[in-house]
């Protein structure tokens, strides 16, 4: 049975600052994988998780760091269970969420396709804007960067390189 | 927690300390995931299709995961390696969803690590020895556009957790695809000597269609984008007869025991050994 204790919001919060092991100026409810979280009648905190990438190597950092944050703040029963759908969009990104990852210099994901990405052969594709001075003259060097949900773009304005989170 | 102490942050313990990134034994990866089969659907049959697709996502991982420090340039290895990555997160999913159904009960490890050859059922393009650059796009071509295309459909399969690792796998095999296709066309549309390299790898790379069969036939999509890929390289299309046999059915080329030899080498000398 669940109900609705004052205590979940409170758990809630702690597990929705979380930082995340890869992008760690976002939480991850910045980062949209936290789903929800409940404290059911045996006082038991359930969080469920969702992966952002089918091998996203951090996911097991974010379940134990989740864990360890609900029982240091005292709750000694703590299940973080997977949710594999709907799967996770970039789209949940929070709003404050692609504001810091501009701050930081990663470019923030714009709207996810509908379906997957179309495969396009032809070489124009939009530019992402420079996260640092705002430029469009950018180009991609890499589709692939230090973890699979970002890539590795250049300006050519300011001639920085930078990050950018793939729509997905 | 401040932003500049990332590795403080990893490194704070937790329950979990003896262990990262590497070993066995981690946590199931659909730990908490409703395992019920629903009514009406084979559970043997879902297992089978569950340890193909994994078998060929995890032989493909292994095999991308050899360019690593091979590749032309760095940005090409993290490349490889992400798309490698993902496909060994498609894998333990899998494995993981066909010991709930089957019986057994196994975990994603006794799958990956404790199986011999004649038990994986990849198909065998996906163990083919790595080939240079163009032979490893070609291979990626057609790997991703039929696994794209076959889970594009498994995403509205009766069951739902084998529906979601597929809706998921939708969204990064897009991104292989177009990686691979982009590199097909940059090869065959460069130097004598690029153009003749891809060439020469989907020659390589044809006789083995005929394996990548499923019940609603994702080939001809195959077939499509290999027509506008080598359309846009000004390559001509492959000729090829098809090779007899399948991997699906435990046939293997001699390459699969080697591959498996390095992959599991750790896991049986010390089992149970995490890292």
């Amino acid at each position: 049975m669940v109900t609705a204790l004052p205590d979940a919001r409170r758990a809630r919060h702690i597990a929705e600052q979380v930082p995340d092991p890869e992008l760690p100026m976002l939480t991850l409810a910045d980062l949209g994988v936290l789903r929800d979280v409940e404290v059911t009648g045996d006082g038991t905190v359930v969080a469920r998780l969702t992966p952002t990438y089918s091998g996203c190597p951090a996911m097991a950092e974010m379940r134990a760091g989740v864990a360890a944050r609900l029982r240091e703040a005292g709750y000694a029963h703590v299940e973080i269970r997977t949710v594999l759908d709907p799967p996770w969009s970039s789209d949940w990104i929070t709003e404050s969420g692609r504001r810091k990852l501009a701050e930081h210099g990663i470019a923030p994901p714009g709207a996810a396709p509908r379906g997957p990405v179309p495969l396009v052969l032809s070489p124009t594709r939009p530019a992402v804007p420079c996260p640092r001075c705002g430029s469009r003259e950018t180009e991609e060097t890499s589709r692939f960067a230090a973890t699979s949900c970002k890539a590795l773009w250049r300006c050519r304005s300011c001639r920085e390189p930078f990050e950018y989170v793939k729509e997905i | 927690m401040s932003d500049d102490h990332v590795y403080l942050t990893l490194a704070e313990g937790h329950e979990d300390d003896t262990r990262w990134a590497y070993g066995t034994g981690f946590e199931d990866p659909l730990h908490g995931v409703d395992t019920a089969v629903p009514e009406g659907v084979d559970a043997a049959e879902l297992a089978a299709d569950c340890v193909a697709l994994a078998d060929d996502a995890l032989v493909s991982a292994q095999r991308l995961a050899e360019w690593v420090t091979r590749a032309p340039e760095l940005e090409e290895e993290v490349a490889l390696a992400n798309i490698g990555l993902d496909l060994l997160g498609q894998a333990r999913l899998l494995y993981s969803r066909a010991g709930q159904v089957d019986g057994t009960g196994r975990d994603e490890d006794a799958y990956a690590y404790f199986r011999d050859a004649a038990d994986f059922r990849n198909v065998r393009l996906a163990e083919l020895p790595g080939g240079d650059f163009a032979f490893a796009i070609a291979r990626l071509l057609v790997l991703s556009t039929w696994r794209l295309a076959h889970f594009q459909r498994l995403a509205a399969h009766p069951d739902p957790v084998l529906a979601a690792v597929a809706a998921k796998g939708v969204k990064e095999l897009a991104y292989h695809r177009q990686y691979a296709a982009e590199w097909a066309v940059r090869l065959g549309d460069g130097t004598d000597e690029s153009h003749r390299r891809m060439r020469a790898a989907l020659e390589q790379v044809a006789p083995y269609l005929g394996e990548l069969h499923s019940a609603h036939d994702a080939r001809d999509e195959v077939a499509d984008v290999l027509r506008r890929v080598t359309e846009a390289a000004g390559l001509p299309l492959p000729v090829y007869r098809p090779l007899p046999g399948s991997g699906r059915a435990g046939e293997h080329t001699e390459h699969l025991v080697p591959l498996l030899t390095e992959l599991q080498g750790v896991a049986r000398a010390h089992p149970g050994a995490t890292w």
